[in-house]
């Protein structure tokens, strides 16, 4: 009988636990905060490892560990129509980036499909031509962490000697990627 | 010991079954009936057997037939539970921008609802403009659900996906837990699959 009661209370606990994590969670990172910390899965192809400035080794890697002074974040997913009709514009930042000398080494991009395997984040990267990584978020363990935000999101990240602070954190389209771009390199204390 | 067991068991699906990625394109329209049971019809069909035939009317004004594709395509037929719900609103957009994996595999899809003609058009419009057919069981409510034994007990459909051949024969049946999206690579498996 005692077991019993202790088995149950125990599992009133863990769903209380859990709905306790859940709503601390379930909130977008805020600008001026650090990014919480979280596993996103490694790349398995080495001109994306050699993108991100990451070493092969293990299956997961930190946002911190990029070799960047800017990560921007795409919250999508290939089943968003909004995130599907925004690709276009999110490539163009990305060239933007890239064929920039004064930033191409500094600003990077990653998509995170939320709920997508990586079957679908690779039907989403050949069906747009996206340069960028595109990191798989199967079981939404990332989109949780990051506030169940709706797609697509975006979030900037400034890295400082392995910390990371939130420099953008919004729903919807960029729209003007210039002022976008301008923007964070503003906020970054990028020359 | 069993029973938590089970109720921990139950704890971590709530969690890891209750997720989805809810487009921007929806707004805050989309009602959300929490979890529901994964499954919840006696499926009438199997693998192997001529699809029970229908005629459906689309959103896009087209009377459409399962028996219009007989000898020319393979079609997928697409039941979601219903409009402006979760994961259904997060199914249909992936597959709006895979048509080239259906016109390579020689086959067409065909999305259906319980819903009225006005409802899915509203809905399917935050979609983009859709490449298939939609199509809607309305009334008789959920004849044709019933007839493939996908219509669960409160009169939506079950999230379940059927490829039928060329030849009108059931080739694949996935009738999915309603609180999670089919993995699209499954389905894509099974449509190559036809034409080995």
């Amino acid at each position: 009988m005692f077991k019993k009661i202790f088995g149950l209370a125990t599992a009133m606990l863990v769903i209380f636990m859990a709905n306790v994590t859940g709503a601390a969670e379930n909130t977008a990172p805020p600008v001026g905060r650090p990014l919480p910390e979280m596993e996103l899965l490694l790349p398995n192809n080495s001109g994306e490892l050699k993108y991100l400035g990451l070493r092969s080794s293990g299956k997961t890697f930190q946002i911190s560990q990029i070799k960047a002074r800017i990560v921007i974040l795409q919250i999508y997913s290939m089943y968003c129509p909004y995130c599907q009709a925004e690709a276009p514009n999110v490539n163009r930042l990305s060239g933007l980036i890239e064929n920039n000398p004064a930033l191409k080494d500094q600003v990077k991009i990653i998509g995170i499909g939320a709920g997508n395997t990586a079957f679908e984040v690779g039907t989403y990267k050949r069906k747009y031509a996206v340069a960028f990584p595109l990191i798989p978020d199967e079981d939404f363990k990332i989109h949780k962490i990051m506030g169940e935000v709706r797609t697509p999101y975006f979030i900037a990240v400034k890295i400082t000697g392995g910390h990371t602070e939130v420099i953008y954190s919004r729903l919807g389209a960029l729209e003007n990627i210039d002022l976008f771009l301008a923007g964070l390199v503003r906020s970054a204390g990028l020359k | 010991m069993k029973k938590t067991a089970i109720l921990l068991a139950l704890v971590v699906c709530f969690f890891a079954c209750s997720a989805y990625a809810a487009s921007d394109a929806f707004k805050n329209n989309i009602y959300n009936p929490g979890e529901l049971q994964p499954i919840d019809s006696v499926l009438k069909v199997k693998v192997g057997q001529i699809a029970p035939d229908f005629t459906l009317k689309s959103i896009s004004g087209k009377t459409v037939s399962l028996q219009d594709f007989r000898d020319r395509k393979n079609v997928v037929v697409s039941f979601v539970p219903a409009a402006w719900t979760p994961v259904c609103s997060d199914q249909w957009p992936g597959y709006n921008i895979i048509a080239d994996i259906f016109t390579s595999n020689d086959s067409v899809l065909l999305g259906i609802t319980v819903d009225n003609i006005p409802t899915l058009f509203s809905w399917t419009n935050q979609m983009g403009k859709l490449w298939f057919e939609v199509l809607s069981d309305f009334w008789p409510h959920g004849t044709v659900a019933a007839s493939f034994g996908v219509l669960r007990s409160d009169g939506t459909a079950e999230r379940a996906l059927f490829v039928i051949d060329k030849k009108g024969l059931i080739r694949y049946i996935d009738i999915h837990n309603i609180n999670q999206r089919p993995r699209l690579e499954d389905l894509v498996r099974e449509l190559e699959k036809l034409n080995k």
